[in-house]
């Protein structure tokens, strides 16, 4: 198992445990946690599953991929922590990560 | 009376039912779908789980525990026969009858079906369901014989996972050209070509017109020509699920119909996803959608509206389509479009195509070009300046005009 925390637009935050290897937006949509909407089901086709990677872990979690980058490209709440959920997966590096939710999801 | 059913099991189904929890509704939800599985995603079926890419694990919305933990009364293999709306109760197949708050329809979609000389052989398939493409993935062996009746993106999809895994493929297409139905013909030519540089046969303008074989299918029919099968699929479009509905008195006319709170003209009753024909007060006129995105934002609607949240039901339509390492991902319907601007380069295979009425967007299709149909869904409906558009190094922003 490993721990993760989301944390709402309004400072609401949720810690949960969840298997390993599932990608933060399977962790979210298994848990109801508001703001992801996944419509595409992790296909990285609709960029409605954006969080914004915490500071301390931006290092861990890394960058964008070509395909993140190029559908968030113009993302009006696209910031450099920026991040597509069903991109990330949930290593044993990233136990305890922390990610924020946008206000709006595209 | 503290309960809500929702009949079909399906991506629109699965996601009232957990909207409802995620908006704190308290009350009892059934949930009931006459296939054997939770909440599936539909789209992969064709792309990456007939490829065996994802694995069926995948295919599933959530954990199966997830309908515990958050108290859904998941009922799967059961279907719902009856809907009387004055007593509000549904019946079910095996003769329960249970009284709902509030009931939503999320019906789905069932594939059209050929009913010609042979089309109950064994070896002829259709794609909707997990099982369906469990049985399809069973006869998919390098060297055999694959002929595909339909020329539209499920058949492409099917086509390309096949060719690839070295079966030899033949598709029949009635009209003259693939993709007539949904999209214009620069589309159905890169589309064409694409699948005929693969080894894909592709035959227009040909109708079929039966099946041959012993117990299994051995050749299609067309006409007086004969294509040898050790397989057939069949994809030719579906039709939506509303018997249900018009049994119980609902207005239906192509889909059950809806206003743009995604409520049937009965009281209580809703309708979601492939099922509803609807408002788009965007594009001003009635819809009903085969769609994921469609699916899951009426789903949302309808949870909103059962908790008084007053939602209406406003997006522009987007679709994808998975072929070869291809990604068309489009936005709006390009038959709404008077004009077109290419931007890219056909030959890379990366380009998107602009559709404008009265320089207004109306849609985009993009081809491994997911900054164009993000561009599509932000700016649908904007005014551009068609000369800087054709400029392909100018920023698809910079090109709006004042409307």
């Amino acid at each position: 198992m490993t721990k993760i925390t989301f944390i709402q637009h309004d400072g609401e935050q949720q810690t949960l445990e969840v298997e390993k290897g599932l990608s933060v937006m399977n962790a979210a949509v298994d848990n109801l946690i508001e703001g992801i909407d996944a419509d595409c089901g992790g296909e990285c086709n609709c960029a409605t599953c954006h969080v914004y990677v915490d500071d301390a872990w931006m290092d861990k979690v890394g960058p964008t991929n070509d395909a993140e980058e190029a559908i968030m490209s113009l993302n009006p709440e696209r910031k450099d922590t920026s991040r597509l959920s069903c991109q990330i997966k949930l290593t044993d590096e990233l136990d305890g990560l922390v990610v924020h939710l946008p206000e709006f999801q595209y | 009376m503290n309960r809500i059913i929702i009949v079909g099991a399906g991506q629109a189904g699965g996601q009232v039912a957990a909207s409802l929890r995620q908006q704190k509704y308290k009350g009892e939800i059934m949930l009931f779908g006459d296939e054997p599985h939770p909440p599936y995603q539909r789209p992969l079926l064709s792309k990456q789980y007939l490829s065996s890419e994802e694995a069926e694990d995948r295919v599933f919305l959530r954990a199966d525990k997830f309908y515990n933990d958050h108290s859904i009364n998941l009922r799967i293999s059961e279907k719902i026969s009856e809907i009387d709306p004055k007593l509000k109760t549904v019946t079910t197949d095996k003769g329960e009858t249970i009284e709902y708050q509030d009931l939503i329809l999320a019906t789905g979609s069932r594939p059209r079906k050929l009913k010609i000389t042979g089309s109950d052989l064994q070896g002829i398939h259709y794609l909707r369901t997990l099982d369906d493409v469990n049985s399809i993935k069973a006869e998919m062996q390098p060297g055999r014989k694959l002929v595909i009746v339909g020329g539209g993106y499920i058949g492409l999809e099917v086509a390309s996972v096949a060719v690839t895994a070295g079966m030899d493929v033949a598709v029949i297409e009635t009209e003259d050209r693939i993709l007539k139905r949904v999209t214009t013909p620069e589309m159905s030519e890169f589309y064409h070509q694409l699948h005929t540089d693969r080894g894909v046969t592709i035959h227009l303008q040909t109708s079929v017109s039966g099946f041959e074989g012993e117990d299994r299918v051995s050749s299609v029919l067309c006409g007086d020509n004969k294509i040898k099968a050790d397989v057939a699929i069949v994809g030719i479009g579906v039709i939506p699920n509303i018997e249900l509905a018009e049994a119980a008195g609902i207005e239906c006319n192509n889909g059950i119909v809806t206003n743009d709170h995604c409520q049937t003209e009965l009281d209580h009753i809703y309708a979601a996803g492939d099922c509803s024909n609807h408002p788009n007060p965007i594009l001003g006129r009635r819809l009903r959608l085969e769609s994921v995105p469609n699916a899951m934002e009426q789903a949302k609607v309808v949870a909103a509206n059962i908790m008084d949240k007053e939602k209406v039901y406003s997006a522009v339509p987007w679709f994808w389509s998975d072929q070869y390492e291809h990604k068309l991902q489009m936005v709006g319907f390009s038959s709404d479009g008077e004009k077109q601007v290419l931007r890219g380069d056909k030959s890379k295979k990366q380009f998107a195509i602009f559709y404008l009425r009265d320089d207004h967007l109306v849609a985009v299709d993009a081809v491994n070009s997911a900054r164009d149909f993000m561009a599509g869904r932000q700016l649908y409906g904007r005014k551009f300046d068609v000369v800087k558009l054709q400029d392909t190094a100018t920023d698809v922003k910079d090109c709006l005009t004042q409307d």
